[in-house]
């Protein structure tokens, strides 16, 4: 990994997170997941009725390299709610399991499905 | 490119010193794991602080050789 991480790529992470409330980094898309990991998360945010936008990171090698820089986190997924780093599919599940990632979400503003 | 437990609890706690860690071999390849890592140092952090912490122990392992490891971490009740 000595391949340091370029502004181009920097700037396009900084305005995807910004552009959108909830952002998840993960390999395959939301409809076709091709990791257990990703596909995890983003059966949770559907349960929730969470509107997010899917960054394949397979199909784009800078990113998937670029992205473990940006946040200091070695895996994907990872998700981003109005730009901050919220954590990988570890964090994600326990927070949803402690019933903690729906009140996080509301606090941020973020639309969920009434359970 | 598979890792041994020891290893992995060897290097958490070259990283974390007074850590307790637990284990498991999931599907017993030598690939998938859980760990639980008890820590002093975890008082006061965020979750993505905890893992960072332990991420940094396994000093660029994870992501690599070792593809698969969900982790839990807390600090010790007082």
């Amino acid at each position: 990994m000595n391949t340091s991480i370029n502004n181009t790529v920097v700037e396009r992470i900084k305005r995807d997170i910004a552009d959108h409330p909830v952002v998840l980094y993960m390999k395959g898309t939301p409809v076709f997941p091709q990791c257990g990991f990703s596909a995890a998360v983003v059966q949770i945010l559907t349960h929730m009725g969470v509107k997010f936008k899917g960054i394949d990171v397979l199909s784009d090698p800078e990113i998937r390299q670029g992205i473990k820089e940006f946040s200091s986190w070695p895996t994907i997924p990872q998700l981003y709610v109005k730009g901050e780093f919220v954590g990988g599919c570890d964090i994600i599940r326990e927070m949803f399991e402690a019933g903690e990632l729906g009140d996080f979400l509301k606090n941020k503003g973020v639309e969920t499905r009434a359970a | 490119m598979a890792m041994d437990a020891a290893t992995i609890e060897r290097l958490i706690k070259d990283g974390l010193p007074d850590a307790q860690v637990s284990i498991e071999d999931l599907r017993g390849d030598g690939d998938h794991y859980a760990a639980h890592v008890i820590s002093r140092a975890f008082k006061g952090k965020s979750r993505v602080q905890q893992h960072q912490m332990v991420y940094q122990a396994l000093r660029g392992r994870m992501g690599n050789e070792l593809h698969a490891l969900a982790l839990q971490t807390s600090a010790p009740e007082d």
